[in-house]
């Protein structure tokens, strides 16, 4: 429920509303535009929080310090520590990661010929948490008779400042139509307009090419891809982050993985011919301060995974800060507002309740334009005494009819009533939320993890978010589940050729061994330690008086 | 970490989670305070947005009986609030390869034989975080409206909670996403056109459109595509047959 004083602030947007409902949308911003308003605001662009990484195959590359500071830290477990004679699982197939590009990896796999009982998914939590059951505004693809996916190809390019890698983008735009329809095969229910499916316009779209199941796009999709799984006897290990990748001490090939119960702190081996990493993005590493929109286990070790075991990384020194997090309640601060709210009319609306960009240029730009607001006094102060512009929901249902909101965007409607507001009536506090990794490790057409040279790491695959160089330096909406749809449909495929060609490799931590030199060298004390597996979100008196009894997750 | 920008009029209430007492922050869910209060969740937390449903939570406020149901991700913490976590609820599941479902509430009712025994006291409904009806669905599933049932589950997050409740032991997430897939399989007619776009790009329709962009330098994309936002339209030279 909005307090009183807050009360008094939405009066300018209602007063202005009507007005707003029928006055031209403000006009689409040149590239050049776009560009100038990013580097003037976004937080990409702002050199002091970022530094040149020290160790590694990229060592000298500049990326946000908070990625840095990952990989330069210990790993978990060192080259002799581990019993490496023993191994729980063999595999030919390794997935790591449940969201939507490890269930998609491992679909096709099975599909293409690998056995199921030889692939194993160790996921960090459940069977699907993940960003994926998150997804809501939709998955772009050149699916209507007035798009192609050469016009999805260029949108792309354009709303990463043509910073992608172009062949992937071409993958990602010529694929996306057929796993649209090979989930639509599996039974997942898009939303449909008459007899075909319906197609929304999103940020940096030329058109609309959305596609979306309600609000709980990614919910239902999960569902059916959980159920597929599951049907296919494929062996799921929860509760089982990777910690280090295994590498064969002869060839370098990634070979396998130690695994770590997180109930009982025990260590697994497994040796895999061919490994997949799809284990997302870093959201909770809580960079320069945002708050998230990811879920819980977003902490970035496949990155600091791979980088260990010698993989190139790209793109690092951006993020994406989705426009619409939530800036008010309190309880939910930076949570997703989906995109889907603005393709369907909500408007973006300062404290003088006038509209300051076009709402549906790439996330980036609109970012941007609500930090602009904020800083130079245009934002509206929360009671928590935080920043933030309206989203005007209401209007939407003045635009487009009352009921439209429970229909279209019933996630979020639910979710804000749980603190007593009603967005079909008040307008929502927002302000940009960490939301993306838009770069990650380098990685081929057949998602092969390559070195900085170019060279690929033999046994190793990777595919979602973790990956870099589809999205350039800015992701457009949609596109991030167009990649780990199509990218982990030809991981599966890819894989199933290379466990039929690949022998049964031998196990080593001696990829750690040189980076253990390196972080010894530059002074990194042993107390840093990655991957970190989860947030640490204990309070502070209580942290400050923590005595260790026994061994417990760093 | 983030989550608490210190105010000077921060409030505090009291919560009794399994019966102890811890002072947490007003304003917060019940997820962030008892993080704030020292726990460290490896079960019971997944998505934080309200979608997983790895996160039910039952709860009691003085001076009334009634047991409430809620999200600790989604639901703000009360004073005097009891709490008790459910991080797992066990429903042994039967899953059905997509070539063995069928579309009729036959087979439902033969992998799941308890959904007869509903007697639509509704408690289910009761406990349903998200709103919904499953008793409905349930007597959707009875009357052989799949269809039904199937849409008035869409936004079911599989949390368990009101297979807890039930008196008739119903599984209801797991037989709703049976009926949701049976659905989706057999009731969603195919789009024809997504076919047909998938049918050109088999056929190679735009690949050599695609290996001339690949060939093009960055500076005439980039001018391409400003000519395109301002005309609507591509050159010629990129325009598909």
């Amino acid at each position: 429920m909005y307090p009183p004083e807050v009360r008094k602030l939405i009066q300018i947007v209602e007063d202005t509303r009507r007005e707003r409902a029928r006055a031209p949308a403000p006009r689409r911003l040149s590239l050049e535009e776009r560009e100038q308003l990013v580097r003037a605001w976004h937080p990409d662009y702002k050199p002091e929080y970022k530094r040149a990484v020290r160790v590694g195959p990229c060592k000298g590359l500049v990326m946000y310090s908070a990625v840095a500071d990952l990989l330069e830290s210990w790993p978990l477990v060192k080259p002799g520590e581990l019993d490496l004679e023993h191994v729980d699982y063999e595999v030919d197939f390794l997935v790591v990661g449940s969201g939507g590009a490890g269930l998609a990896t491992a679909w096709w796999a099975v599909k293409s010929g690998v056995d199921p009982s030889s692939v194993l998914i160790a996921t960090k939590l459940r069977l699907g948490d993940s960003n994926t059951v998150k997804y809501q505004s939709g998955t772009q693809a050149a699916t209507g008779p007035d798009d192609s996916p050469v016009i999805h190809l260029l949108d792309t390019l354009a709303g990463a400042h043509f910073t992608n890698n172009q062949k992937l983008v071409r993958v990602l735009a010529e694929e996306a139509p057929l796993v649209i329809k090979w989930l639509e095969e599996l039974g997942v229910r898009w939303s449909r307009v008459g007899d075909d499916l319906e197609r929304l316009p999103g940020g940096g779209a030329t058109r609309a090419r959305l596609h979306c199941c309600g609000d709980y796009t990614g919910l239902e999709v999960m569902r059916v891809l959980k159920d597929e799984i599951r049907s296919l006897g494929v062996r799921v290990l929860e509760f089982h982050p990777v910690i280090e990748l295994l590498t064969d001490p002869d060839t370098g090939a990634v070979s396998g993985a130690v695994l770590l119960n997180l109930d009982t702190g025990e260590y697994k081996i497994v040796r895999s011919k061919v490994t997949v990493l799809a284990t997302g993005g870093l959201g909770r590493l809580h960079i320069v301060g945002f708050p998230t929109t990811n879920h819980y286990g977003a902490t970035a070790d496949g990155l600091v995974l791979a980088y260990r075991a010698g993989a190139g990384l790209v793109d690092m020194d951006t993020l994406q800060y989705h426009p619409t997090g939530v800036a008010w309640p309190e309880a939910i601060l930076g949570e997703l507002i989906p995109e889907k709210t603005r393709s369907i009319g909500g408007q973006l609306v300062n404290a003088m309740g006038q509209r300051f960009i076009y709402e549906l240029e790439p996330r980036d730009v609109v970012a941007s334009a609500i930090i602009r607001e904020c800083s130079e006094g245009r934002g509206v102060v929360t009671p928590t005494g935080t920043c933030g512009v309206w989203l005007d929901t209401p209007i939407i249902e003045v635009v487009k009819g009352p009921g439209t909101i429970k229909r279209e965007l019933p996630a979020l409607y639910r979710m804000f009533l749980r603190h007593g507001i009603d967005i079909t009536e008040e307008p929502i506090l927002t302000y940009p939320t960490l939301h993306y990794q838009n770069g990650g490790v380098l990685l081929d057409e057949w998602t092969h993890v390559l070195r900085p040279s170019g060279e690929p790491i033999r046994g190793l695959l990777a595919a979602g978010e973790v990956t870099g160089g589809i999205h350039g330096k800015n992701r457009l909406v949609g596109n991030s589940t167009a990649d780990i749809f199509v990218f982990g449909r030809r991981a599966g495929i890819e894989a199933s050729k290379l466990v039929r060609e690949s022998p049964k490799p031998k196990l080593s931590l001696k990829h750690l061994e040189r980076y253990i030199e390196e972080l010894k060298q530059i002074g990194v004390p042993e107390s840093r330690r990655a991957p970190i597996l989860l947030p640490d979100y204990r309070g502070e008196a209580v942290l400050k008086r923590i005595i260790r009894i026994s061994f417990q997750l760093k | 970490m983030t989550q608490i920008a210190p105010t000077a009029q921060r409030e505090y209430v009291t919560i009794f989670f399994n019966g102890e007492a811890y002072r947490v922050p007003r304003g917060l869910t019940i997820m962030k305070a008892l993080e704030y209060a020292g726990f460290r969740f490896t079960r019971g937390s997944g998505c934080r947005g309200g979608f997983c449903g790895a996160c039910p939570v039952i709860y009691r406020l003085p001076g009334d009986y009634k047991v409430r149901v809620g999200l600790a991700c989604q639901t703000a913490v009360v004073d005097n609030m009891y709490i008790s976590l459910i991080p797992y609820v066990p429903l042994v599941e039967h899953v059905s390869r997509r070539e063995e479902l069928k579309p009729d509430s036959g087979y439902v009712l033969k992998l799941f034989p308890e959904l007869s025994r509903c007697v639509s006291c509704n408690s289910c409904s009761k406990a349903c975080p998200q709103g919904l009806s499953p008793m409905d669905a349930v007597q959707a599933i009875l009357r052989g409206d799949l269809k039904k049932a199937a849409d008035l589950t869409f936004d079911c997050i599989a949390c368990g909670l009101c297979s807890l409740r039930c008196p008739a032991e119903i599984r209801h997430h797991a037989v709703f996403r049976l009926v949701g897939r049976i659905v989706g399989v057999y009731y969603t007619p195919r789009s024809k056109s997504v076919e047909e776009r998938v049918r050109e790009i088999e056929s190679g329709k735009y690949r050599a459109v695609f290996e001339k962009l690949l060939a093009t330098p960055v500076t005439e994309l980039r001018r391409v595509y400003e000519e395109y936002m301002k005309t609507g339209r591509l050159p010629e030279s990129l325009e598909v047959r």
